[in-house]
């Protein structure tokens, strides 16, 4: 303050009023409204997790650790597991086709290239639950995949496709496909040609240079599309719902129902904390292997 | 460059897979027999019916007020966030908590949505599907129009605030012109997103009030009617014209900056 002129006081003064005001005008709306619908709402959430359900319906406020000993219950923790592998194969399965898929992409002249992806993106601006329908009535008894199966002589009588594991499989690998080859593209795209010719070039066989020069450099948009698969996969409810019959249920419908059908709200929530904890450390893992990349 | 045949097999089957269940959906629609299995020949008959279903209609409604009124309420907060986070704020907290609903998953902030509504004892209705759409579109806004940002020359905002302009002149006369193809994409996808949003909907929506996908949800729950195939042929004309607009306008947009 000493060092300022007295012209020069008030128009520092100013400059930081105005910036402050800035602050509060650009900031303030947006923040406020984040700390209302989705900060306070997930703390409450959270916050029924240390009590239980009272028998009937309702909350008893009596500190308790029952939600969490349920959770490694075989009954709950085996839909847990489930889900685990379920979105796991749906991304491994998703990743084999989607690499080759992006790799060629990639090659292609570039008018070919933007019809490829947007061709690609196109199903995936469809609602998701027409998207879901559709298998339905593909798989179905007297569906497509059925008759024409049944036409090409390999079946006798039409085969159980619909309300299993592997529709469940097929219904998040249809759904998020588009997700996982869009980051693989552009990983490819970024790779230098070069360097695959040098490794050609110094005797390697095609299979040597992609273990050791595509796959590692494109190792980041494995993994982000890894996880953009992965992510809605595991926590997913309609897909399990309208593909599984109701009978191989997954995490997602269990935490569903605790809100919407047994009322048990702490134990719906400590499920939620579970469900975020997995994608928290997927998200560390991914944030991670960025880093070092 | 080499292009190893037998790649050529995913790649196709990756096509085959994405395209067979839509095309089946759109021929299926015009079928005229009563069996959404067999082809019987074509007929309109399907369009009529959904032409006719009264909550079809009302869903669509409820929907569109819902995708207007969170898109508009999401452009302008998330326009103001990503500004105020790009030139006010250097928390790398606030970044975080800014991008939050779109990476949490929609069923954890559905039900977050659901306590909150009824711990305040609100009663649901349009509005409360409005304010949760509003949540993530806003993530999705600010976070096209932080790139934007990223990319845009500062030397302009900085000469006006030099020239002595207050900081809502230099928004209003040079920010907010140079932003706006970002808010357009952004308020586009906020948009869409929210048309075709299920999960969170299915949360907050007043169960009289229900939106399309609501709608069809319970469509498809309670049995197989060839009057879905009509509105989901009707539903990927408005999406592939939508996607294929935009691709032509950012390019538009690209060639006149």
């Amino acid at each position: 303050m000493a060092r300022s002129t007295v012209s020069g006081a008030p128009v520092k003064s100013q400059a930081r009023r105005s910036r402050a005001l800035g602050r509060l005008v650009f900031l303030g709306p947006g923040l406020t409204y984040l700390i209302v619908l989705l900060l306070v709402p997930l703390a409450l959430l959270l916050s029924y997790i240390p009590f239980r359900r009272g028998r009937f319906g309702g909350i008893v406020y009596e500190l308790t650790g029952e939600n969490f000993t349920r959770l490694i219950d075989p009954l709950y923790l085996d839909v847990v597991l489930g889900s685990l592998k379920i979105a796991t194969i749906a991304t491994v399965i998703a990743l084999l086709v989607g690499y080759p898929t992006a790799y060629l992409i990639a090659q292609l002249p570039r008018k070919w290239k933007t019809i490829a992806l947007v061709a690609i993106v196109l199903p995936f601006w469809t609602n998701f639950l027409v998207r879901i329908y559709a298998w339905i009535i593909l798989l179905s008894g007297p569906g497509l995949v059925n008759s024409t199966l049944m036409d090409l002589g390999l079946i006798d009588k039409p085969l159980e496709l619909l309300y299993n594991q592997g529709t469940i499989i097929t219904g998040l690998i249809y759904s998020y496909l588009p997700l996982m080859v869009l980051p693989l593209y552009a990983a490819i795209e970024k790779l230098d040609p070069q360097l695959r010719e040098a490794s050609a070039n110094l005797g390697a066989r095609p299979a040597r240079t992609f273990l050791s020069v595509t796959l590692p450099l494109t190792l980041p948009g494995v993994i982000t599309g890894c996880l953009f698969v992965f992510v809605p996969s595991f926590g997913n409810f309609v897909v399990p719902e309208l593909l599984g019959g109701g009978r191989s249920i997954m995490v997602g419908n269990l935490i569903r129902d605790q809100f919407l059908k047994a009322r048990d709200w702490p134990f719906g929530a400590t499920l939620s904390l579970a469900l975020i904890a997995v994608l928290i450390v997927l998200l560390l893992l991914q944030a991670w292997s960025a880093r070092r990349a | 460059m080499r292009r190893p045949r037998l790649m050529y097999v995913p790649f196709w089957m990756t096509y085959v897979f994405l395209y067979t269940p839509i095309v089946v959906l759109v021929v299926m629609s015009f079928n005229s027999d009563d069996s959404p299995y067999t082809f019987g020949g074509f007929s309109l008959k399907w369009y009529g019916e959904l032409a006719s279903d009264a909550n079809v209609r009302e869903g669509l409604i409820n929907t569109l007020i819902v995708a207007v009124g969170s898109t508009v309420l999401a452009t302008a907060l998330g326009t103001l966030l990503a500004v105020g986070l790009a030139r006010h704020s250097r928390s790398r907290l606030l970044d975080a908590i800014s991008v939050m609903p779109a990476v949490l998953p929609d069923l954890v902030l559905g039900i977050g949505l659901l306590v909150f509504y009824a711990t305040i004892k609100a009663t649901l209705g349009l509005y409360s599907v409005v304010l949760a759409h509003t949540v993530f579109g806003m993530a999705f806004v600010t976070a096209v129009v932080r790139t934007r940002l990223a990319n845009s020359d500062t030397s302009l905002e900085e000469a006006s605030r030099d020239l002595g302009a207050t900081p809502f002149t230099t928004f209003f006369r040079i920010t907010l012109p140079q932003l706006a193809p970002g808010i357009v994409a952004g308020a586009l996808l906020a948009f869409t997103l929210s048309i075709d949003e299920f999960v969170i909907a299915s949360f907050t929506a007043a169960p009289l009030e229900p939106t399309l996908p609501i709608v069809i949800y319970s469509m498809v729950r309670f049995g197989v009617t060839p009057e879905i195939n009509a509105l989901a042929t009707l539903l990927l004309a408005v999406s592939f014209t939508v996607v294929i607009a935009a691709q032509r306008m950012t390019r538009l947009t690209e060639s006149l900056s």
